[in-house]
């Protein structure tokens, strides 16, 4: 962040010491037990649950809360598990208003779901607590071996479930450490307390897989020589990539990736020495932008503007999300793309924007009418992208749809011995819960190849 | 590794618990979806002579709900069998032999003739069920045809049909009883001193479970009328509990197996009934509120409880709670406890104070230097727990035993010597120490 800082008004140590604690403590505190009996006392425990056909993972939902009920928040954790290794996290990223929550039958009564996301959480909490390791125990050694790319909620489930089925595996991740997003990417006050790292931990416990950080597919190893050493390999590299702004000045200093930023966010204990500016300026309408643009103001900047070049309604974030951002104070103005940023000594001090509109055959366009919006700092947060070439590029290459890896309703892929899951493929949802789903799915259909 | 294989009276099933006799196991389809949920085994739906009966043709069912209609409370008129006995004797031998894990005993009722009970004893033992149980606990309809419970309610018949059953089946005998009784300990000595291999209980309590102010009749109306019912759920488990209690404690009775019933709903009831005797449990209510699948949940915590507790298999805590039964006089006077309120739990709703302060000693503030507080005086504490049972937040007030100093209230040193009433000095009946 050396290049920005030479900058107009940004500046680390916005804040007094304590505003950066409680800006960034659990965004929604934990139920106690009393808290949590009231609400698990909510549920019907209703047949063929319509919570559990909205997760993507499945859950026994209805169980899960009598579990609670009856005083056994273990084995609560324990029907969690059996369905989503990471249900810990995914209890504190999950949209839960567009899942699970959306459709419980209280909306229907009164408007008000059961709170399912906080008791998976006070659920996989309790476990974290009382139980050390893992009550998971593996299936007799198989002999198989199989490499899992990318240390990402896809490659984790996937690799925990191999595991228990007795194969071993071997996670190659670029980076430094597992978890991808949730390490590197979810918003900060999301998962509080190195919650990543402890869930990674308790993954690892039940034994078998091996971990090769600081290794990337592509430069340290290849797609050809993984398929001739394993009996099979998982990519779950999520999307490494991302979306330029194709407008002028984008090269600018303080023109930042938003996810970037936020990597750098998650990895610094001391939110004190990350600079922010004073005004900022956010383009895009997905969950990345409004973390970014949430982030930014808890960090201290004056005014936060998200600009999105639709209407609020067809954001990628939920509505909760915008309401999250917006009671935070952020500004979401629709309907605007960024033209040119404007540049002062090499830094951005402005963007125009231009307003756009609906033509009658739905398709958007500028009017020409433009803004001026004063920003300190442009943070991008129009998307991210596969990056193919690890997977194109040499011998064995994979077939792709709409620039990600195509795989069947078993996250197999065109080669065979091949599996991929999580963001990495092509039709996906683009969350946690959506990435372990994909990564169960391929451990049993690799099981079975297998097997077979 | 922690088992719940249960063995009563040599039949054997994977787990403790058993569906009761009742629609939940009426016939062939309930059953098989039953062990597909799980259960350990069932007692089918009570069997009788052809012509079958019927059953009333409107509403069979009437509840108590707590708040937000949460069920509590189950009242019914509903009759045994009303389908022929050939048809259930054969789905009966078609499930033992598809299910041979699972347990599977037959409740019977017929008149009370020693050739109809021999009779239907043989044709229940070519189904090659694990074992029957007689109904003798009905409390409508079948009562008023000299069977049910107007067997159960007097001891000789219970005795006599028991025998006759013993002496013409080696099938195992479980007795099921009425708790409409005044001393439950009656039927159960009467059931053992005619051969009985164990009792169960409890069935239905008669009762009326509400008027429809409108038709000015009883709930559930039929027609403009209503008959009194069995009441089940878990609104009856504490007096089943104290039942079970009461036979497990008798010395006429001790050591005779008991199948404990009556509102159990969670894994913690189901062990409660366990703690204080019953070898294992029947469960109809919860069943009929939730569907089969809530016995997942009683495995996996009865499962999780043990582990906790190291038992490693169920007869390892059943009837561990009995010798703690005890009788009021019996109990330790110089045990003092005064409540206390935690002050970081309390939401300041007042009804401790107002429980206390109406109906019982006076013992809790209600404002403390002009704010709303809520906090114990110990001065006039009795220890009592009204406030516990009141207070909307578990845990949030608790009784603290006092084992030294003085009791504030009483201005007594505590004595922590074993004190009951039998020797207590305002007892005009106690026991001298020693004669003066
Ligand atoms: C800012 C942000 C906020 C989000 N917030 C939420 C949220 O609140 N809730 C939610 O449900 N979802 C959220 N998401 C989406 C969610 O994080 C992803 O859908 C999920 O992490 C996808 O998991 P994955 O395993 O496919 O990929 P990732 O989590 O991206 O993991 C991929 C891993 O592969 C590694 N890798 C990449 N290339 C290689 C290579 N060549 N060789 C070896 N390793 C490689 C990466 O370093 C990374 O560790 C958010 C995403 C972002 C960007
Ligand atoms: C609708 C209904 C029908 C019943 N029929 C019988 C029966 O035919 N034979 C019998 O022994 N008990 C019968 N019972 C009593 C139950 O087996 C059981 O003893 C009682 O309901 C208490 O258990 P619970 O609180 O779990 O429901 C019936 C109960 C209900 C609710
Ligand atoms: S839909 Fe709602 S009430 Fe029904 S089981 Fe799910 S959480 Fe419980
Ligand atoms: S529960 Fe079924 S049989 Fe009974 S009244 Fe309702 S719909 Fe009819
Ligand atoms: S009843 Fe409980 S919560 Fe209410 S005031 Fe008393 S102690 Fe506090």
């Amino acid at each position: 962040m050396a290049d920005v800082l030479s900058a107009p008004d940004i500046r680390a140590g916005r804040l007094s010491p304590e505003d950066y604690l409680k800006n960034f403590d659990d965004i929604h505190p934990p139920l106690d037990r009393h808290e949590a009996s009231v609400e698990a006392d909510r549920c019907y425990f209703c047949f063929d649950a319509p919570c559990t056909i909205a997760c993507p993972t499945s859950i026994d939902i209805p169980q899960f809360i009598r579990q609670i009920q009856t005083g056994n928040p273990v084995g609560a954790a324990k029907t969690i598990f059996a369905e989503n290794i990471l249900g810990g996290m995914c209890a504190r990223v999950c949209p839960t208003e567009t899942l699970c929550e959306e459709a419980c039958v209280r909306n229907e009564a009164e408007d008000k779901p059961v709170k399912i996301g906080l008791l998976q959480r006070y659920a996989t909490d309790t476990y974290m607590d009382k139980v050390s390791g893992s009550h998971f125990t593996r299936a007799a050694p198989t002999n198989k071996k199989i490499a899992v790319v990318g240390g990402g909620p896809a490659s984790l489930s996937c690799a925990h479930a191999l595991a228990l089925k007795g194969h071993d595996v071997t996670i190659f991740e670029a980076r430094e450490k597992l978890g991808g997003l949730n390490e590197y990417g979810i918003a900060a006050y999301k998962t509080v307390n190195d919650f990543a790292q402890r869930e990674v931990e308790f993954l690892l416990s039940v034994g078998g897989i091996k971990v090769e950080t600081g290794k990337a597919l592509g430069r340290d190893i290849t797609l050809s020589g993984l398929r001739g050493e394993y009996d099979a390999v998982f990519l779950g590299m999520g999307l490494p990539g991302v979306n330029a702004l194709n407008a002028e000045g984008e090269d600018l200093s303080g023109a930042i990736d938003a996810v970037a930023y936020i990597a750098e966010l998650r990895q610094e204990t001391d939110r004190a020495k990350l600079p922010v500016g004073r005004k900022v300026v956010v383009i895009g309408g997905g969950m990345t932008a409004i973390d970014i643009a949430v982030q930014t103001k808890r960090l201290g900047a004056e005014e936060v503007t998200i600009l999105y070049r639709r209407g609020q309604d067809a954001m990628k974030a939920s509505r909760y999300e915008q309401e999250l951002a917006q009671t935070n104070g952020v500004l979401i103005r629709e309907w605007f793309q960024p033209k040119r940023l404007i540049g002062e000594g090499g830094h951005v001090v402005a963007i125009e924007a231009e307003r756009t509109a609906v033509d009658a055959n739905g398709r958007l366009s500028g009017t020409g009418e433009t803004e001026r919006f004063e920003a300190d700092q442009v943070f991008k947060a129009i998307g991210q992208t596969f990056i193919a070439d690890p997977v194109t590029g040499g011998s064995d290459a994979l077939e792709l749809d709409a620039g990600r890896i195509r795989v069947d309703d078993a996250r197999k892929t065109s080669l065979d011995k091949v599996w991929a899951g999580g963001d990495c493929v092509a039709g996906g949802e683009d969350l946690t819960v959506a990435a372990v789903e994909d990564g169960k799915l391929a451990a049993r259909s690799i099981d079975e190849a297998l097997a077979g | 590794m922690t088992d719940l294989t249960s063995n009563f009276l040599g039949i054997k099933s994977p787990n403790p618990f058993w569906l009761a006799s009742a629609p939940p196991t009426d016939k062939a389809y309930n059953v098989i979806r039953a062990f597909e949920a799980g259960w350990g085994g069932v007692v089918w739906k009570t069997l009788g002579e052809d012509p079958h009966i019927v059953n009333v043709n409107g509403p069979r069912y009437g509840a108590i709900h707590g708040r937000d209609r949460n069920l509590l409370g189950l009242n019914n008129i509903e009759l045994i069998t009303d389908r022929p006995l050939e048809v259930n004797l054969k789905e009966i031998k078609q499930v033992k032999r598809d299910w041979p894990d699972r347990a599977l005993v037959v409740s019977l009722m017929v008149p009370c003739e020693e050739k109809n009970w021999i009779d239907i004893l043989k044709r229940v033992e070519d189904t090659g069920a694990d074992g029957v149980e007689l109904n003798f606990g009905c409390p409508h309809g079948m009562s008023e045809r000299g069977m049910g419970s107007a067997v159960g309610q007097v001891p000789e018949y219970i005795e006599m049909v028991t025998r006759w059953c013993k002496e013409n089946t080696k099938m195992p005998v479980i007795v099921k009883l009425t708790p409409n009784i005044t001393d439950i300990r009656k039927p159960a000595q009467a059931a053992k001193n005619g051969g009985a291999d164990a009792v169960s209980l409890i069935n239905t309590i008669n009762s009326i479970v509400g008027v429809d102010l409108d038709v000015m009749a009883p709930t559930p109306t039929i027609d403009g009328k209503g008959a009194h019912g069995g009441y089940c759920g878990p609104a009856v488990k504490p007096i089943a509990l104290n039942m079970v209690a009461e036979i497990a404690r008798d010395p006429a009775t001790a050591g005779l197996p008991i199948s404990g019933i009556g509102g159990i709903t969670t894994w913690r009831d189901a062990a409660e009934f366990m703690a204080l005797g019953a070898g294992n449990v029947q469960v109809c209510t919860a069943a009929m509120t939730y569907g089969f699948k809530v016995v997942q949940d009683m495995i996996d915590g009865l499962k999780e409880w043990m582990g906790e507790k190291g038992y490693t298999s169920i007869d390892e805590f059943v009837g561990m709670a009995v010798p703690n039964c005890s009788d009021w006089q019996n109990l330790n006077l110089n045990y003092v406890t005064k409540a206390k309120i935690d002050q970081d739990l309390c939401i300041k709703c007042g009804r401790c104070h107002i429980a206390c302060e109406d109906t019982s000693h006076q013992a809790i503030t209600a404002m403390v230097d002009g704010a709303r507080h809520f906090e114990v005086i110990d001065e006039e504490c009795v220890g009592c727990n009204l406030c516990v049972n009141v207070c909307p937040v578990e845990n949030c007030i608790t009784m603290e035993p006092m084992t030294s100093g003085v009791d504030p209230r009483t201005k007594q040193p505590i004595d922590n010597k074993f004190a009951d009433w039998t020797t207590h000095p305002n007892n005009p009946n106690r026991v001298m120490e020693a004669a003066e």
